[in-house]
């Protein structure tokens, strides 16, 4: 039992000394080699090559070789979960940790994005084309219409909110009837070329596959995206409490939707509450990684350009950002709606791993999870957020129920009062959460140099 | 700088009214600025100044009345775009973005002109990259003005006071107004301070060619560096003229001190 202990604290410290060397590694920077005369900066090469190396270092791991794997199917299952949770994560992170709007209804996004994705696959694999195309073609109509709308009222002063809301859901709603008709008609055609589930066609295996698994994933999250579009734009409009509830009880809507998803919502494949089985588990580590770290550098990026100094703006004060012409409502939505575009995401990859989606997996209790994680992490910080993630499930999915399982098979559930009092201690020790405001490498905002000036000594 | 009869106004309130349910915190209030104007807003305290900036800058929609902005009627801009056309103000209680550092205070500022998309920050694009290093030069250009640069990484809410008035004011000038609205700036300085402050005060209206208006309870700033002086008791203006006049108007002392001082 002692080994396992340690097995398990060693993977956890390697996991995060992982991590530290991947956001090193993808921040470093090297001086320009003058190579013929002309400067060469290999800084973008070094950091795409570290993030090369650190994908086959994990992907040596979970390959066979001569009978021998470093990780485990258990390990590697852990390793996904940390992936799709740090999306969540993260998303919920710019939500509330920098934009400052305390959401619960991340967990409702990520379902969305699970079960759209989900479908989609489902569907492909099972010789019907219609999830694609509708799904497809519907957020992509809907973009449309959102955009268009947004153009013509963009006119229109001091709109009501609740107006301007009703014209976007209706041109969403035209968009998904269109999006519907177009399924009706284009479907038949490719149908024939994906076979039956015991016998693929040539577009439901190998590449094809990928590609389709690839675009709903993508599709998942920007119809979660578009659904917090339509949500937030009324309830941003509340205080931030206010906003917290009605984000509650939008996951207790998809929850309750999941659950009742072959009676009241036409999808009889997703089975209700018996939970949806026979989804493809399409999910490689490559895919895993490949979407976590574009949304690392996404937001990353995002969040050292103007547009996230603004989001942060409207955290610290929303009467000065207001004042200093910043579209407050606008950036409000703009945070929520790329948040939940990233639960999105996680929830299509987290749907192909598992292979198996049941309603209570969407539950709002364990929707608290990735805001327990973010506390954790420390609000503001996407280092903390990340190490948190990955800390939180080896820690609770992995050390908890290796060591507690060995004493006895009840023992397990004995970690939801272990966490919660690990949780305690560090509010106690570290209310600003494990890392702070520490951010590693390529996450660290570059300071910037003063300029040489002969303001020395001022400030009398 | 005096104004010729043909100039648009820079601001120009006519019957100005806000009510707050029952209670009428400013009453037909009238103002007219001139290009390069430095003008006082003055009055004893919940005279109704700051309600007056609130409305100017779109945070209080008016009861009734109109504000134009070089001609443009503002009464029901939201509050970014009365900014985005050129109204800068600075706060009576700072409101600085505190948990940030000076530097990214003004950049925050430069949002509206920061001028490419959400797409071009998230892909880094050139055009990104390009107007990130022009806001961070402009930024450190207003910082050495403002004799801030040295500071410029410090948290703003670990400056000293009278640095985090600096601040905000540099905050208002990197949004490129062309009419600032200062919310007692002078408050909570000390006399060195507020000399300093006078001049600076001056030294922008010229560098920036700016239109100033400002509330202020130091008699000393107001009456040393207001052109023009509009004072204001009770919603209601009592008193329009030069610091001279109004320095003697009958009305004004008994505003400030009660009746039989």
């Amino acid at each position: 039992m002692n080994l396992s202990i340690l097995l398990s604290l060693v993977k956890i410290i390697v996991v995060i000394a992982y991590l530290y060397g991947l956001f090193w590694v993808m921040g470093v920077k090297v001086r320009p080699v003058v190579i013929g005369g002309k400067k060469v900066d290999f800084s973008l090469a070094i950091n795409v090559l570290g993030v090369v190396v650190a994908f086959f270092i994990i992907q040596l791991g979970l390959t066979n070789i001569g009978g021998f794997q470093l990780l485990n199917n258990f390990d590697s299952g852990l390793l996904f979960q940390a992936c799709t949770m740090t999306m969540v994560a993260l998303g919920l992170n710019l939500i509330y940790g920098y934009n400052g709007q305390f959401s619960l209804g991340q967990w409702g996004f990520y379902g969305i994005g699970a079960y759209a994705a989900a479908d989609i696959t489902y569907r492909w694999t099972n010789g019907d084309a219609s999830g694609l195309v509708v799904l497809g073609t519907g957020v992509i109509l809907a973009g449309i219409a959102i955009w268009l709308v947004g153009k013509f009222t963009s006119n229109l002063r001091r709109m009501p909110v609740l107006s301007s809301f009703t014209l976007y859901l209706l041109g969403s709603l035209i968009a998904a009837f269109i999006a519907i008709q177009l399924g009706k008609l284009l479907s038949p055609a490719i149908n024939p070329l994906l076979g039956t589930n015991l016998a693929p066609g040539p577009l439901a295996q190998g590449v094809w596959l990928q590609v389709v698994f690839f675009l709903s994933v993508i599709f998942a999250g920007i119809f979660a995206a578009e659904i917090s579009f339509l949500f937030g734009l009324p309830v941003l409009s509340l205080g931030s409490d206010y906003f917290g509830i009605a984000t509650l009880g939008f996951t207790i809507v998809v929850y309750t939707l999941m659950v009742n998803s072959d009676t009241i919502l036409p999808f009889p494949e997703m089975r209700g509450g018996r939970g949806m089985i026979g989804i493809p588990k399409l999910t490689t580590w490559f895919w895993a990684f490949f979407f976590m770290i574009a949304v690392i550098v996404a937001m990353r990026d995002l969040l050292h350009s103007s547009h996230g100094r603004s989001i942060l703006s409207v955290r610290e004060d929303e009467v000065a950002a207001r004042s200093m012409g910043i579209d407050v409502a606008g950036t409000k939505l703009m945070a929520f709606v790329i948040g939940s575009l990233f639960a999105g995401l996680g929830g299509g990859v987290y749907a192909h791993y598992i292979g198996f989606l049941s309603p209570g997996a969407f539950d709002f209790l364990i929707g608290f999870n990735p805001m327990i994680i973010i506390v954790f992490g420390g609000l503001g910080s996407m280092t903390g957020t990340i190490t948190a993630s990955f800390g939180w499930i080896f820690f609770l999915e992995g050390m908890l129920r290796e060591v507690l399982g060995k004493i006895s098979p009840e023992a397990p559930s004995w970690r939801y009062v272990l966490y919660p009092l690990t949780l305690l201690l560090l509010m106690l020790i570290r209310p600003q959460g494990l890392l702070g405001n520490t951010e590693w490498g390529f996450l660290k905002l570059p300071t910037v140099p003063f300029k040489n000036t002969a303001d020395e000594g001022e400030n009398a | 700088m005096n104004a010729t009869p043909e100039q648009t106004p820079v601001l120009e309130i006519q019957g100005l009214t806000k009510y707050f349910g029952g209670l009428r915190a400013v009453n037909d209030f009238n103002l007219t600025l001139h290009e390069g104007d430095l003008a006082g807003l003055i009055g004893p305290n919940g005279a109704g100044k700051t309600t007056i900036f609130n409305q100017i800058t779109g945070i209080y929609l008016p009861t009734k009345g109109s504000i134009k902005f070089y001609g443009v009627d503002i009464v029901g801009f939201e509050p970014h775009e009365i900014t985005r056309a050129g109204i800068g103000r600075t706060f009576q209680n700072i409101r600085l973005f505190s948990n940030l550092t000076v530097l990214d205070n003004l950049r925050i500022a430069f949002h509206a002109q920061s001028g490419y998309s959400l797409f071009d920050g998230i892909a880094a694009t050139p055009k990104y990259q390009k107007r990130e290093k022009e806001i961070i030069e402009n930024a450190q250009e207003l910082l050495d003005i403002m004799k801030l640069s040295r500071v410029q990484n410090e948290i703003a809410k670990n400056l000293p006071y009278g640095e985090q008035r600096r601040v905000e004011i540099a905050r208002a000038l990197a949004c490129g107004p062309r009419l600032l609205l200062l919310d007692e700036p002078a408050a909570g300085m000390n006399p060195k301070e507020i000399t300093q402050l006078m001049e600076l005060i001056h030294f922008i209206r010229d560098k920036f060619k700016l239109t100033v208006l400002l509330i202020e309870h130091q008699m000393r700033l107001v009456m040393g560096i207001c052109e023009h002086i509009t004072v204001i008791d009770f919603g209601e203006v009592i008193a329009r003229g030069t610091p001279k006049e109004i320095q003697n108007n009958p009305k004004v002392i008994e505003a400030y001190l009660g009746k039989g001082a």
